[in-house]
């Protein structure tokens, strides 16, 4: 299961490959304007998906048994 | 006015002590006092890299950005992001790497890993050139937060004198454990400042974040994306791109990582940093509020706009603790820039021509430049004009320099030698300074190109030339070149 960390790249493509479609005002989402909106999920989605990783990660989980 | 000197000197002085007090119980050689014995568990680590990360630039820039640029300072929330999702990857083999070879810093990363010594010394001149400038924007930052913040009754030369004397001797006297415990105290003000502070201004002067939004749009529409041309779609990816992975290329975040006392850390830290890091987005709150507010800052003072809401809309005691959370902004990443320098020169460029200094004269000669780097920067931020500007217009994309060589070298097929590692950094670096220095954009190298293109971010160009060279000179064998035969030296 090495390659769950493959999903790491997945940051990179959802918040920069967003951009052009997101780089708009409406809908405001939360307060915000819709590129903030965009740029403020990717950032809470890293952090899921780095958990994801990090659960599945035979070298992180051989360390936590220690 | 009087309760916000007061609240300055009170926080100088925690952050002074706690800074010395962090020595204690500790034998100081040159592991404790650079990496403090690579026993830092999650929590310490975490705070030290925020503590770097969220420097003067964070909480000035960062709002200065947002009320001059706009939708272009969102850019800000999304490198650090991606950073630390590379991080997840890369740390956790640099630390393994480092701790088995005893490493003390990021120079001996690549010395040891290209087996060069002379690669080290390149590596430790380029990231002092970055370094230093980088200081001396800290210390300009501290002089201005502490000056307005005290409503001009301290002078900025005087706080940047007061907080580069607290730093040097702590230092000197604790290392890296001086720098962790004073990042304690800074997290925990910064955090609560800045989210004080983004959602009351919004809330108190708009009724709200999205009202404050919508008053911005109908002053200025447009103003809350990126333009069609300049600060576009295609400047953003490129800069949150490269910036990303320049990130951990700085000499005093990448050796932060040593100071951890397991892999894991870093995996966790990955997790939680990107979260940890919305706290910008109530920075960028904070800028946005200022426009309507505090109309008139133009060019560069657009960075005063934190402290010129804050001084119109707060009592002088609260004043003073945005002043202290900014002096403890500028504190920390100083004092870890100091060391970091400190000990590059000493390690890996002084110990590599006089092979036979022990550690522990290492470790003095580090402690006696503390004081030498931070009396030189104190000049080039009183007396540096044009030079100090154009090399923190560099600084970023100068340490993205070393990101191929130290890319290459965690692959388990190390086929970049250290004359491609070192020409490309050379290459790369020379391109940096040829571009910034004559102002160089992608649109004047190529003017037929289309606008997309020409506003990419210019470091690109400086990286893809880097890597070229990198890969190319790699390919020819080791024996077409000079000091074939250099040894490297176990410590």
């Amino acid at each position: 299961m090495k390659g769950i960390r493959w999903l790491i790249v997945v940051p990179f493509l959802g918040m920069l490959g967003g951009i052009p479609f997101a780089n708009r005002v409406k809908p405001y989402v939360l307060g915000m304007p819709f590129l903030l909106f965009w740029v403020v999920l990717w950032v809470v989605l890293t952090s899921l998906i780095l958990w994801v990783v990090y659960r599945f990660d035979p070298e992180a989980r051989e360390e936590e048994g220690k | 006015m009087n309760a916000a000197l007061a609240v300055i000197g009170v926080f100088l002085l925690l952050a002074f002590y706690l800074g010395v007090r962090a020595r204690q119980g500790k034998d100081m050689n040159l592991e404790q006092w650079t990496v403090a014995g690579r026993g830092f568990g999650a929590i310490f680590v975490f705070l030290l890299m925020a503590g770097e990360i969220y420097t003067t630039f964070t909480f000035l820039g960062g709002s200065g950005w947002a009320y001059g640029k706009g939708g272009p300072a969102f850019y800000i929330i999304a490198y650090g992001c991606l950073a630390y999702a590379l991080s997840y990857w890369m740390l956790p083999k640099v630390w393994k790497y480092a701790k088995e070879h005893r490493l003390m810093s990021q120079s001996d990363f690549f010395a040891h890993k290209y087996k060069s010594p002379m690669l080290g010394v390149l590596v430790s001149l380029v990231g002092v050139v970055a370094l230093i400038p980088y200081l001396v924007l800290q210390l300009k930052g501290l002089g201005i937060i502490v000056s307005e913040a005290s409503y001009g009754k301290i002078s900025p030369a005087a706080a940047i004198w007061l907080g580069v004397l607290a730093v040097t001797v702590y230092v000197m006297i604790s290392g890296i454990h001086g720098s962790a415990w004073t990042a304690v105290v800074k997290d925990f003000m910064i955090l609560a400042v800045a989210v004080f502070l983004g959602i009351y201004l919004p809330v108190h002067y708009y009724g709200g974040i999205r009202p404050m939004f919508e008053a911005v749009e109908k002053a200025n529409p447009g103003f809350l994306t990126l333009p069609d041309q300049g600060m576009s779609v295609s400047w953003f990816i490129s800069t949150v791109l490269l910036t990303a992975l320049g990130f951990y290329m700085w000499p005093h975040t990448f050796g932060s990582v040593y100071s951890a006392k397991g892999a894991n850390v870093f995996r966790k830290n990955a997790v939680l940093l990107p979260i940890y890091q919305l706290v910008l987005l109530f920075v960028l709150f904070v800028g946005f509020a200022a426009i309507l507010q505090v109309p008139d800052l133009q060019g560069s003072d657009a960075d005063l706009a934190l402290l010129r809401l804050s001084i119109a809309t707060f009592d002088p005691w609260f004043v003073g603790v945005i002043g202290a959370a900014g002096l403890l902004t500028a504190m920390v990443p100083g004092s870890m820039i100091l060391m970091t320098s400190a000990t590059l020169l000493a390690k890996n460029v002084y110990q590599v021509f006089s092979p036979s200094t022990t550690e522990e004269r290492v470790r003095k000669l580090a402690v006696y430049l503390v004081p030498v780097i931070a009396l030189v920067s104190l000049y080039f931020t009183f007396r540096g004009g044009e030079t100090i500007v154009a090399l923190l217009l560099m600084g970023y994309n100068l340490v993205t320099q070393l990101f191929p060589a130290l890319f290459f070298s965690l692959f388990k097929n190390q086929f970049v030698t250290k004359y491609g590692a070192a020409a490309g950094i050379v290459v790369g670096v020379a391109t940096v300074a040829y571009i910034t220095l004559s102002g160089t954009g992608i649109g004047t190298l190529f003017p037929g190109l289309p606008q997309a293109v020409k506003d990419l971010n210019v470091g690109i160009v400086a990286l893809a030339v880097n890597l070229v060279v990198t890969l190319a000179v790699s390919a020819f064998p080791p024996k077409f070149f000079p000091f074939a035969g250099e040894k490297i030296r176990r410590t």
